[in-house]
């Protein structure tokens, strides 16, 4: 194994890393919001609201995002006559925001399976007992509901943060230059594909445990109450496992 | 020419694709169940390495399934196809063989989800294990069973009774893992469709059947784990 | 343990009789990328067809052996080679120095000018010295001044291409700073893109811009630009094969050589590209 070289594919690749994480945190952030929407329309009790949330789920869950990509980007473009009519070519025109949507409706689907699965583990004597308090309405959801499902959804929501760095190379196949689009081009022009791609797979490799490390942080921070005091715990280093 | 109907298109006249689609998804279930079966294959002895092995095996199973989990699927298929071919050939021409060892896409295709899904069932395996209560295998250690029968009639129908909602799960990540297959050159759904709509030029109308297609599969494999799942829950019934 | 070295050398002794079957039938495997008309394309029903796939068979039938083509991804398909998927590659490939360097080509079998594709009603269409051609080994100063000439027109444009092509080199290397490139898998795929308008051109062979044209959708599209050939956009269309293949080159050399001098390459090109793509020697 040539050691110059995979230095030099490193030093290629690193340059696909903001790309990476652009596309990774802006579908994770826009994810969420539409994420938060589905699952309240499946918590909402109403079949009006529960029915297309939960078709939405299947059909996106039960697909491969690779053919989600392939859908929005080169299906859409079938219909230029009428998104330009609408005004969203403009959108569509891009094959970022290309990516980003499709990127941003997939994580969609799984990040509203999580959030539900957190706002429903609230323990209901909790709610009960904030409502005693005279606790309602948004009060009560951003000081009971909200702080004790992001605590339960919190490791959940880091896998699919990770899965969605991740998933953030099938970009390539869309022209965009992240990572593994930079990889295919290194390949192009020096031939040498194992090197190239575990360079690659090197990368994902850091970024991923930077993310996960991140989110134990936060994990870490959010459940002070699950944390021994330290005056008990003499091992200090412990706490931090 | 003049534009066919959707109908026509992946229908089965002469214009038609649809019997390539089929096949292709044929060939899409093919390699799923194949990948499937050889990450569980894999899954259990890497889940059997972390719960029984020595340190050294333990490291080596937990960094297998970091590794796995923490790079792109994608990365993991271009590797093992263009690694995996290579190291067999130079393997080959160890043994003096003309080098030409050909790996069939199909192969190749179908160890590489299994080596990505094997670090997944891993951990179902794992959590499903760690489910069967420590007081039956003390029973059937009192009883005289050694390892392999007590793996046989003890452990394996628990942990498998216990997995099947996880390797559910599983199963649909290589349903959809197989799509990336298609990078490799294997016809499978996606590369099918793929193909016709560069073809024909009429990209949604190809890659909406395939995410039909696709979502069929899904249904009725759900279908069918469901089954599984009542079925072996049928003596855990009474319980509940 | 036991067991896995049992299984690890029964899977190594089968794999083993696979290739040594092969090597008895005396078959060539030839990889193509399916996705490349008129050279190479994937027609109703999944079947392969094209300029390469007629030529191939033309060719095995001279050197007496089996063919059978496969299709493989354009990207991986020099890796592939060397991996030994598969022993030659007639996908519209150019010969140029740096697969020189990984892999050995036979004689040319085709030549074709390249040049942009852009629609009518673009600006582009008015490119200067549309329908003539610059050779860079004959005229490499005649070559550049043509380039530079293209440059006012083509300032900020969105010129799309297949990526690890002659072409793709060709635009990275003269055109990097004024206009955004952007790389594509397939042909196929940026042809889509020209269509829905996200790309104002797309830089390929002429003999792929012609068959392009041919399509319903894309009969206002034209050629545009000079015509380039020679220097990094190759010296011709070859067979691509492992470097310590030189029995494989041998026959493929013999086989071109006879099939330029019964014009069956002329005959062939005309029937797919419209144009005599005979190399021209």
């Amino acid at each position: 194994m040539d050691f110059a070289f995979m230095r030099d594919a490193f030093l290629t690749l690193i340059g696909g890393v903001p790309l990476t994480l652009n596309l990774a945190f802006m579908a994770v952030g826009l994810g969420a919001i539409l994420a938060m929407l589905l699952a309240l329309m499946r918590m909402s009790g109403l079949k009006v609201l529960d029915w297309p949330a939960q078709a939405y789920v299947f059909v996106f869950r039960g697909t491969p995002l690779l053919v989600q990509i392939f859908l929005i980007y080169y299906g859409l473009g079938q219909f230029r006559p009428t998104l330009q009519e609408w005004g969203l070519w403009v959108f569509f025109r891009e094959p970022y925001w290309c990516a980003v949507f499709a990127l941003t409706l997939n994580t969609a689907a799984y990040a509203s399976e999580i959030i539900r699965g957190g706002l429903q583990s609230v323990p209901y004597n909790q709610v009960e007992a904030a409502r005693a308090c005279g606790m309602s309405g948004i009060l009560l959801f951003r000081r009971v509901i909200f702080p004790i499902a992001v605590r339960q959804a919190l490791p959940a929501y880091g896998s699919e943060i990770i899965l969605m760095v991740k998933a953030t190379s099938l970009a390539s196949i869309i022209t965009m230059m992240e990572v593994t689009g930079l990889a295919a081009k290194l390949i192009s022009q020096t031939f040498r594909a194992v090197e190239v791609f575990i360079v690659a797979g090197l990368i994902y490799l850091i970024l991923n445990f930077i993310i996960t490390r991140i989110i134990m942080a936060i994990e870490w921070w959010l459940s002070p109450h699950l944390r021994r005091p330290p005056a008990v715990e003499p091992r200090l280093e412990a706490a931090h496992v | 020419m003049q534009q066919l109907s959707y109908f026509e298109l992946v229908g089965f006249g002469p214009n038609g694709w649809g019997w390539a689609l089929l096949t292709a998804a044929g060939m899409t279930i093919a390699v799923a169940i194949c990948g499937f079966l050889a990450g569980s294959v894999v899954g259990t002895l890497v889940a059997w390495g972390k719960i029984g092995g020595n340190l050294v095996i333990r490291s080596l199973a937990d960094g297998y399934t970091t590794v796995l989990r923490g790079i792109p699927d994608l990365l993991v298929i271009y590797l093992f196809y263009f690694g995996g071919s290579a190291a067999l050939g130079a393997i080959g021409s160890l043994f003096g063989a003309d080098g030409f060892i050909g790996v069939p896409a199909f192969v190749t295709g179908a160890l590489a989800i299994g080596i990505i899904s094997g670090a997944y069932q891993a951990e179902v395996f794992r959590g499903a294990y760690q489910v069967v209560s420590r007081g039956e295998i003390e029973a059937a250690r009192s009883v005289g069973m050694h390892r392999w029968l007590m793996f046989r009639r003890i452990i394996a129908p628990q942990v498998l009774r216990y997995a099947i909602p996880g390797l559910g799960n599983t199963w649909q990540l290589v349903l959809k893992e197989s799509a990336l297959i298609s990078v490799t050159g294997l016809v499978e759904l996606l590369r099918q469709s793929h193909i016709a709509a560069g073809s024909t030029r009429r990209p949604f109308d190809f890659y909406l059947t395939a995410a039909v297609l696709y979502l069929l599969i899904t249904w009725v494999s759900t279908y069918l784990f469901q089954r599984a799942e009542t079925h072996s829950m049928r003596g855990m019934r009474r319980a509940s | 343990m036991k067991l896995f070295k049992t299984l690890g050398l029964g899977l190594l002794a089968s794999a083993l009789t696979i290739g040594g079957a092969a090597a008895q039938e005396k078959t060539v495997k030839i990889a193509t990328e399916g996705a490349y008309a008129p050279w190479n394309f994937t027609g109703a029903g999944g079947k392969l067809e094209g300029f390469e796939i007629d030529l191939a068979n033309d060719l095995c039938g001279r050197m007496k052996v089996k063919c059978e083509i496969v299709a493989q991804d354009w990207d991986g398909i020099i890796p592939a080679l060397n991996a030994k998927k598969y022993d030659a590659i007639m996908a519209g490939m150019n010969i140029t120095d740096k697969r020189l360097e990984v892999i050995n080509f036979s004689l040319p079998y085709a030549a074709t000018p390249h040049g942009f594709g852009v629609m009518k009603d673009s600006p582009l269409a008015k490119l200067a010295g549309t329908g003539t051609t610059v050779s860079f080994e004959k005229d490499s100063e005649g070559a550049k001044k043509a380039i530079e000439a293209w440059k006012p027109l083509l300032k900020g444009k969105t010129v799309g291409v297949q990526g690890s092509t002659v072409n793709s080199q060709f635009l990275e290397t003269y055109l990097k700073d004024t206009i955004e490139i952007r790389e594509y898998k397939t042909t196929e795929q940026h042809d889509l893109d020209l269509t829905a308008g996200r790309i104002d051109a797309i830089f390929a062979g002429h003999g792929a811009l012609k068959a392009t044209q041919e399509k319903p959708e894309f009969k206002d599209m034209v050629v545009a630009g000079t015509g380039m050939r020679g220097g990094l956009l190759g010296r011709g269309v070859a067979v691509g094969m492992r470097k310590d293949d030189a029995e494989l080159k041998k026959g493929f050399d013999e086989a071109i050589q006879a099939a330029i001098k019964d014009g069956t390459i002329k005959r062939l090109s005309e029937k797919w590209f419209k144009i005599d793509a005979t190399p021209q020697v």
